[in-house]
């Protein structure tokens, strides 16, 4: 007897529990193999880049925090440092160093929740994403002290930080810099060679080197992939050249080579920290800008490997108090951009793996 | 139509007894799934380094009954395009077969509902009919997850079908009866012991049968949303929460009337032993549960038929050559050898067998 069988459409989103927002996927099944996807984008679309040419370049801070809002402090960066290239502002010593603290800082929280939910996707019941948040709220904390926020911390400021960093801050960084090794170590020797993990994991969703160079993919996602591509290292900004650290690659390409690289990220992220806290000298945090920048007519782009790939701030400039243009390069929606030709030929299962591998933030990819 | 014979000590009549018990299975099973739900958000949120259901009661322990209320105050939504008989019935047909199952567990000695002849074969018999009730609700739902999520459901329940029954024919073999009355008093060591393998694979394949973490498949909430129930609320999606717990407390009692010995233990009442035994079951369910991320559908399937399967075949048939060969031998003999023998097959097949690695088999 010959069953006669069709694919059918599943919109697996825009709500749904593991599209980490309001995504949506249109996905042809046979059976449970996925023959044909369609991503969906635009659900959480607010408009952020035209808001931003009405305000003036100060007060597009606060709008940067919302976009990947798992990874405030990088959007802060990236912006402040597209600015003062655009206006030529120097930034002091003691702000650089304060500015990598937090970046890196930011990157563990947004890798601890990646990883996270990423096997939460693989269906581990919840238990290893409330460790990561258990550690991630450490450096809530640390966040909490210097800008009295949680998640959107409007810290960073064009030409330096708001504040300079209270008393308590150091202690307790140094407290969390001493004892993340051990969690990290801990952590991953409990899931590294779970068999059920490499089972789902490993060999699934192959973005190929190419392929990734191709649609200019970013962060862990292009790492797992087998390229040392690294903006700190690549095109160092802000003070990252006086800093050791490796770059973690991947070799396959594989949900289970993201996930590794940003765990051994984390690890260099607690090694760019410690050298961090050595070496921050004392001075100004802030050095003098006037209260309405006008940066002269001209462009500019600031990027910085922000935890989710390479996040750019394109900002144009007609001597005015607020961009002319203003447009973001955000990781998030580019690295989904190859999400069919990682995903055809999978199960269901493995699809909201492979898309839990590559950690996207709604609020970046639809802005 | 000749009346059942009983065992004298209980009073009362054949209608006296199947009251009672009736009474007794019904408050059992209600009673101890909602401190199964309890126990299980506590103990979890405990692993989670979280404090789980704390405010209703003494340590939350009234939360279920809260969530009961709850739960029978919800409105009842049927889909517009549903099947809207067989969305009703659903829940009903895959409730009575977990229920039915107590009839033949046994208590304490001699305290059961109906102590068959044939008891085992008909837990299995009967407790293979919810699924029918789940693929119902999956169909009825006319939702492609809810649908998704019961086609898995029977896949897995018919493949693990087989090796929990093999599993269960070695027990079958050392007791020489298939009334669980029997299994039990057969039990002077406790079947764990001489059946380590067989109480390997009947655990796990148990485990899949009920969808129980790692094998939830049929309601993976990351990937299917909820699976089956998912367009079910109110009382009905109630009655399929109750048969998730319902099922897990009749696949411990069963394992612990196969393997550990029932009723029998020193000291304590033989009703208090079947309780402890019962709850130290669940709680390495739940302790699964919080550990290991879930397996993909093809994963489970290789499992039941290239690991799972042959090795209960082994296990019986070392099981039966034991006991046709060795009459004689010390029990306690066998008891070593047995372990010996499982050790050395789980790591054999462990060697020979990854879970896939990823690849798509269709």
């Amino acid at each position: 007897m010959i069953i006669k069988t069709e694919p059918f459409v599943v919109n697996i989103g825009p709500v749904h529990p593991s599209t980490h927002g309001v995504f949506r996927m249109r996905a042809t099944l046979d059976g449970e193999v996925i023959v044909d996807l369609e991503p969906v984008f635009g659900y959480l679309h607010r408009g952020v880049e035209k808001l931003a040419e009405e305000r003036t370049y100060t007060g597009v801070i606060p709008l940067t925090d919302r976009l990947d809002y798992l990874a405030s402090m990088s959007n802060n960066l990236a912006y402040c440092l597209a600015v003062e290239k655009l206006a030529g502002i120097p930034v002091p010593e003691r702000a650089q160093y304060l500015r990598v603290i937090m970046a890196e800082l930011q990157r563990i929280a947004s890798h601890l929740i990646a990883v996270g939910a990423f096997l939460n996707d693989c269906g581990a019941f919840m238990t290893p994403i409330l460790y990561m948040i258990r550690e991630r709220e450490k450096i809530l904390d640390l966040f909490e002290m210097v800008s009295g926020q949680r998640l959107t911390y409007n810290y960073m400021r064009v030409g330096g930080v708001s504040h300079d960093i209270p008393d308590e801050f150091l202690p307790a960084l140094k407290k969390f810099v001493d004892r993340m090794p051990a969690f990290i170590d801990e952590y991953d020797q409990l899931l590294r060679e779970n068999e059920i993990l490499l089972a789902r994991a490993k060999g699934v969703g192959i973005l190929p080197k190419e392929l990734a160079i191709n649609i200019s993919a970013g962060g862990p996602v292009l790492r797992g992939s087998g390229v040392r591509w690294d903006i700190r290292q690549a095109d160092p900004y802000s003070i990252y050249d006086r800093f050791k650290f490796d770059i973690p690659t991947g070799s396959v390409g594989d949900c289970y080579d993201r996930y590794r690289v940003r765990v051994e990220e984390m690890r260099q992220s607690v090694r760019i920290l410690k050298q961090a806290l050595e070496q921050l000298p004392s001075g100004e945090v802030r050095s003098e800008v006037p209260h309405l920048i006008h940066p002269p007519v001209g462009e500019a782009y600031g990027h910085i490997e922000a935890p989710k790939g390479e996040l750019g701030f394109y900002l144009v400039s007609d001597n005015s108090i607020s961009p002319y243009r203003f447009h973001i390069r955000a990781p998030s929606l580019i690295n989904l951009t190859a999400l069919k030709e990682m995903m055809v030929g999978w199960k269901v299962a493995d699809a909201i793996i492979i898309f839990g591998s590559i950690d996207i933030c709604m609020g970046e990819v639809d802005r | 139509m000749a009346m059942p014979t009983l065992s004298p000590d209980w009073p009362g009549g054949f209608w006296a007894h199947w009251g009672i018990f009736v009474v007794i299975i019904l408050v059992f099973v209600m009673a101890m799934v909602m401190g199964f739900i309890w126990f299980e958000r506590r103990a979890i949120a405990i692993m989670q380094a979280r404090l789980g259901p704390n405010r209703v009661g003494p340590f939350g322990f009234l939360q279920p009954v809260a969530d009961a209320i709850k739960v029978l105050l919800k409105e009842d939504i049927i889909p517009a395009a549903g099947d809207k008989w067989v969305h009703w019935l659903a829940p009903v047909v895959a409730f009575v077969p977990v229920l039915m199952v107590f009839a033949v567990v046994p208590f304490a000695d001699g305290a059961l509902l109906a102590d068959l002849n044939i008891g085992i074969l008909y837990v299995v018999a009967v407790s293979s009919i919810s699924v029918v009730g789940i693929f119902m609700a999956g169909w009825a739902s006319n939702n492609k997850y809810s649908l998704l999520g019961a086609m898995r459901q029977v896949a897995s329940v018919v493949s693990y079908e087989i090796p929990v029954v093999l599993s269960i024919m070695g027990v079958v073999l050392l007791a020489g009866s298939l009334s669980m009355q029997q299994i039990v008093l057969a039990q002077d060591i406790p079947f764990i012991l001489l059946q380590p393998l067989g109480f390997l694979l009947f655990f796990i394949g148990a485990c899949a049968e009920i969808n129980r973490a790692p094998f939830d498949l049929m309601e993976a909430d990351s990937e299917i949303v909820a699976g089956f129930h998912t367009e079910y609320s109110g009382m009905k999606f109630a009655l399929f929460y109750l048969v998730e717990y319902g099922e897990a407390l009749a696949i411990s009692a069963i394992v612990t009337t196969l393997f550990l010995g029932g009723w029998r233990g020193p000291v304590l009442p033989p009703w208090l032993w079947f309780l402890v035994k019962v709850g130290l079951v669940f709680f390495a369910i739940v302790w699964i549960r919080t550990t290991v991320p879930r397996v993909r559908i093809d994963q489970l399937m290789a499992l039941a038929w290239k690991f799972l399967f042959p090795l209960a075949l082994l296990n019986l048939l070392i099981t039966a050559v034991e006991i046709l060969v060795f009459p004689a031998v010390s029990l306690w003999v066998l008891v070593l050898i047995n372990i010996a023998i499982m050790v050395v097959l789980v790591i054999l097949w462990s060697k020979l067998f990854k879970l896939g690695w990823g690849r798509v088999e269709v």
